[in-house]
């Protein structure tokens, strides 16, 4: 039996990945992935931590997690494909003021 | 024999997601995200978590991974990032600040989580998920409904073309 301290030191590596990710890309469709690994790292130690203490309330937790990511991914590229429809250039830096 | 199969995810999961954050093409970065995403579901399943496994392989693997390449294909059809950087001495601070960031999680991990051997049996006893998603944690389930339904009208609303 792999310990669950392993499990939980690979997700903080991958949480650490993809914060690096949203930190040095400019492509914001790269930085929705990277944000997607992290909510990754976030559930892999949840399940891990529950596993740990023998309950489902990690799981349980994991699955809403994953509900909310795929409704902000939906929402995420929709404002990415406005903002493409609008500017025709995708570089998070030079997106800095919110009116179109 | 679990170690084997432990460290080949391990290798497999944090190679993908180095791939995602450092491919120029965005198309290549969301195919690695895929593979990322099934290496994780396979850790699941290696938790007992089978029935997360599943919905991770059909929720993130399937639905995520296809909305991403779908909006990769309408957005940018193979440009990659391109041209001179104007906050490079930024992105160059960003490594040793997650470097940083890193060791103080091993190092918060190591100090608290984890002494001892565990109290609990390794698998989770009591009520499976599906039934727990429908008596204990009826109301955030119903929440989380509302929450797709949020999402749905809003992309909708967001991405419809005005017309003039």
């Amino acid at each position: 039996m792999v310990p669950e301290s392993y499990y939980v030191a690979l997700s903080a590596g991958l949480f650490v990945i993809g914060v690096l990710g949203v930190l040095i890309r400019r492509d914001p469709l790269v930085i929705f992935m990277s944000i997607e690994l992290m909510l990754n790292a976030a559930n892999l130690a949840l399940v891990a931590f529950g596993h740990r203490h023998g309950t489902m309330d990690g799981q349980v937790l994991a699955l809403f997690v994953m509900a909310v990511a795929a409704a902000e991914v939906a929402v995420g590229l929709a404002i990415i494909v406005a903002i493409f429809h609008l500017r025709r250039r995708l570089s998070v830096d030079e997106l800095s003021v919110m009116r179109g | 024999m679990q170690y084997a199969g432990f460290l080949l995810l391990a290798v497999m999961v944090g190679g993908s997601a180095l791939g995602v954050i450092l491919m120029r093409n965005p198309i290549h970065a969301a195919l690695l995200l895929t593979v990322n995403l099934a290496g994780v579901a396979a850790l699941y399943l290696m938790l007992q978590a089978q029935f997360l496994a599943l919905v991770q392989v059909i929720v993130y693997a399937g639905a995520i991974a296809v909305l991403f390449v779908f909006a990769i294909m309408v957005l940018v059809p193979g440009k990659e990032e391109t041209g001179p950087d104007p906050l490079s001495g930024q992105r160059w601070l960003a490594v040793p600040l997650a470097g940083l960031l890193l060791l103080e999680t091993l190092l918060v991990l190591r100090s608290t989580a984890f002494q001892g051997s565990p109290a609990a049996p390794p698998v989770p006893s009591g009520e499976p998920l599906y039934r727990l998603l429908l008596t204990d944690f009826l109301f955030p389930f119903e929440v989380t409904s509302l929450l797709l339904l949020t999402a749905l009208v809003g992309v909708m609303a967001m991405t419809r073309r005005k017309v003039s």
